[in-house]
């Protein structure tokens, strides 16, 4: 099923994460959220947990899931919503590679 | 709360096109496609991007296998259409001027029945400034 993701001592990617936020921009700052929030809030709540990590092991949320593309996405998606104030989260795309990604969106809201 | 989650491959052809068609004259053609209408045809290195949607299967944490998406993409899409001229060695264009809005149309139809997942959509970069998205919602609207 798994191919040589199944080897024993496991193997890395350099996973790249997009995240769309989507809303009215404020008519004051014109922004629909502070990139600075968001940069705070990706550090904290993704890089501090998943940069460097062995994620089948040391990531909570991945315990008793395979860490697949499409799951690392999910926990993405489930650990920023709620953390989102301004605007709403409206896509988590991580790339694993250039030619494989996976897309969250709220359901009914893919485009 | 309930997310949707996709899937998304890319694939890398080259394929040769002219675009030209018998119902306008020669004159019309080269005003609409301009270069694109020489005789000879011309190339793109095409980037396909597919994606697929569908419950994430519990046991192996995935929606499709690449192990299957990617044998079924290759057999349908890339054996047909790699180092191939559009114009004289697809059917479907014969009489369907080999735009890459038309190629998603074609594209989408050939993976459409993959059998384990849903197809959402195909999107066919011809450079990396143009690029076309077909989602199967404008069906028969080929022209």
């Amino acid at each position: 099923m798994f191919g040589k993701c199944n080897n024993p001592h496991g193997h890395g990617h350099n996973y790249t994460l997009e995240v769309t936020v989507a809303g009215e921009p404020d008519p004051v700052t014109g922004m629909v959220l502070d990139l600075k929030e968001l940069k705070e809030i990706l550090e904290r709540e993704v890089m501090q947990r998943m940069d460097h990590r062995f994620l089948n092991y040391e990531v909570a949320e991945l315990k008793e899931k395979i860490p697949t593309c499409e799951n690392i996405a999910r926990v993405i998606w489930d650990l920023l919503d709620p953390k989102i104030k301004q605007g709403k989260l409206h896509r988590v795309r991580l790339y694993e590679s250039a030619d494989l990604f996976a897309d969250c969106y709220r359901n009914g809201a893919a485009c | 709360m309930a997310v949707k989650i996709e899937l998304g491959r890319r694939y890398r052809f080259a394929a040769s096109h002219r675009l030209h068609t018998e119902k306008l004259s020669e004159e019309e053609n080269a005003r609409v496609f301009g270069k694109c209408a020489n005789p000879y045809g011309h190339g793109h290195n095409y980037v396909l991007e597919v994606s697929l949607s569908g419950d994430v299967d519990p046991a192996t944490g995935m929606i499709a296998n690449l192990a299957e998406l990617d044998p079924f993409v290759e057999r349908e899409v890339i054996d047909v259409f790699d180092h191939h001229s559009l114009n004289e060695d697809v059917a479907a264009f014969r009489d369907v001027v080999p735009t890459t809005e038309n190629l998603c149309i074609e594209i989408y139809e050939r993976l459409k029945s993959f059998p384990h997942a849903k197809l959402e959509r195909v999107r066919v970069q011809e450079t990396t400034n143009n690029s076309f998205e077909y989602d199967g919602s404008q069906k028969g609207k080929r022209s």
